[in-house]
């Protein structure tokens, strides 16, 4: 580890390592700083992910995939089964190697990678000029140009660069999964279940990882587990649902369903991925999200480095590239999540019915949050922005 | 800054070190490491961190 990097990334998640490996490629000086032991481990996430896009941002190794995915199987909340095929491929991701091998391939590209280097803190002249970390115990400065913050759903980075980042209980879902064996449903769809009693402002999923495996959790607001965490309604679910599953992990998380951060660059400064609040506000996926931002990302703070300036006002590049991609998608993925949230289950079972009388070649995704919002048909025109 | 009754203390053998609690700290009063948490002196006891814990690892120390 040297005394002073180009570009010093804090965080080696999948918008870490992806911000690393191309502001790498474009020829700076990068450093990407993980606090933990491994990267990779461990995987507070559900793994899934679309083929298509995830393909836009990496070429796919066959061992990252656990499990392919054909469709999505809704549960009403009194049971009522809903199929869905996809037309696009999904994957149930290993995590635990998916993340380690990006992290590898941005060392491949010339990164400088430390794990058990947990940073606390930025360096600050007029701007952000580098970062002190707690590294094997010892602390230490380094001094950069550029300071990626990819340090996730507990981001500290753009706090310290003066960004209000904490969210609203109304915008968190608290999370907990469990990695489980002998779950009874079919194993190339993923599942997902609603309705208060199972998950209040928020949802119930099965993702299948091959084998009889699968990953069970759920995610309630932060407005609901005051008087109930997430942990309590995994454990009731599972004890009525699948009282023979054999629990193999447990883990905790969080993922935040906001609105998009107004402010995700300053003078010498980026932010990418959960840190950013790149998550999907309706579906809590943030994996492919956080790299497409961090290629964008990643690219920018290369180009900024070659030109000698590192200014905010040549780095909202990145913002508008980002919005472009999907940044500007995800603010009207935000309305339907606050419609969707307010949803009853009186209105839950309206829609599987909706869904159940049209022929299977009918569910599309489009045709599923139409039926969703029969009640407010002025999002049906926002439904077909973010869909087609 | 108004400031709650007590203390926020974390339950080392309960908490998975997720940093849910740090997202929706609106003071940066959480410090997180592998396998420690820390509640710095400028908490105002708002107790958000205790409501989003999924797995009820910090609680309000009144004494
Ligand atoms: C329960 C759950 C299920 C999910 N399921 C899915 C899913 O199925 N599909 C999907 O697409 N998304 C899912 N997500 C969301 C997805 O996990 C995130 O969007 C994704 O991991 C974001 O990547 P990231 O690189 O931004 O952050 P992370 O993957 O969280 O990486 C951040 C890294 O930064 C490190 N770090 C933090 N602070 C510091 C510091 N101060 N110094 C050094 N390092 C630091 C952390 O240790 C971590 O390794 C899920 C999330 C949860 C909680």
């Amino acid at each position: 580890m040297n005394n002073r990097y180009d570009v010093v990334v804090v965080g080696a998640g999948p918008a870490g390592s992806t911000s690393a490996r191309f502001a790498a490629q474009s020829g700076a000086s990068v450093l990407l700083l993980e606090k933990d032991r491994e990267i990779g481990i461990p995987v507070r996430c559900a793994e899934g992910v679309g083929e298509k896009g995830l393909k836009t941002v990496v070429d796919i190794r066959p061992h990252w995939i656990k499990q392919k995915i054909v469709g999505v199987i809704f549960h009403s909340p009194s049971g009522k089964v809903v199929k869905v095929q996809s037309k696009e491929i999904g994957y149930v991701l290993d995590r635990k190697i998916f993340d380690y091998e990006l992290a590898q391939i941005a060392a491949e590209q010339g990164a400088h990678v430390a794990t058990k280097a947990n940073v606390l803190g930025l360096l600050k002249k007029e701007r952000v000029c580098g970062v002190v970390v707690d590294f094997l115990g010892e602390r230490k400065e380094i001094a950069a140009d550029i300071v990626i913050g990819a340090d996730g759903i507990e981001s500290r980075v753009g706090r310290w660069a003066g960004i209000k980042t904490h969210v609203a209980l109304y915008d968190i879902e608290t999370c907990a999964q469990v990695t489980a064996m002998n779950i009874p449903l079919e194993s190339d769809y993923c599942h997902f279940f609603f309705g208060k009693e199972i998950a209040p402002g928020g949802y119930l999923w099965v993702f299948p990882k091959g084998n009889g495996l699968a990953n069970v959790g759920l995610g309630i607001s932060g407005e609901f587990s005051k008087t109930k965490p997430a942990i309590r309604y995994l454990e009731e679910f599972l004890s009525t649902h699948f009282p023979a599953v054999a629990v193999l992990t447990t883990v905790a998380g969080g993922v935040t369903c906001a609105p998009p951060l107004k402010t995700i660059v300053e003078d010498g400064l980026l932010l990418v991925g959960d840190a950013a609040h790149q998550t999907n506000p309706v579906s809590g996926g943030g994996i492919v999200n956080a790299m497409v931002a961090a290629k964008i990302a990643g690219r920018i703070a290369g180009q900024a480095i070659k030109e000698n300036n590192v200014s905010k006002k040549r780095l909202m590049e990145y913002p508008r590239l980002w919005d472009d991609a999907e940044g500007k998608k995800l603010g009207i993925f935000y309305k339907l999540k606050k419609f969707i949230y307010d949803m009853t289950d009186n209105d839950l079972e309206k829609t599987a019915d909706l869904l159940l009388g049209m022929p299977m070649e009918k569910r599309t995704l489009v045709n599923i949050f139409k039926s969703a919002v029969v009640k407010q048909p002025s999002l049906i025109i926002d439904i077909l922005k973010v869909f087609t | 800054m108004e400031k709650g009754k007590g203390m926020i203390r974390y339950i080392r053998k309960k908490c998975d070190f997720c940093g849910t609690c740090v997202a929706v700290c609106p003071h940066d009063a959480i410090e997180l490491a592998e396998n420690d948490l820390l509640i710095l002196e400028r908490c105002t006891v708002c107790k958000k961190c205790v409501y989003v814990c999924p797995l009820q690892a910090l609680e309000v120390d009144d004494e």
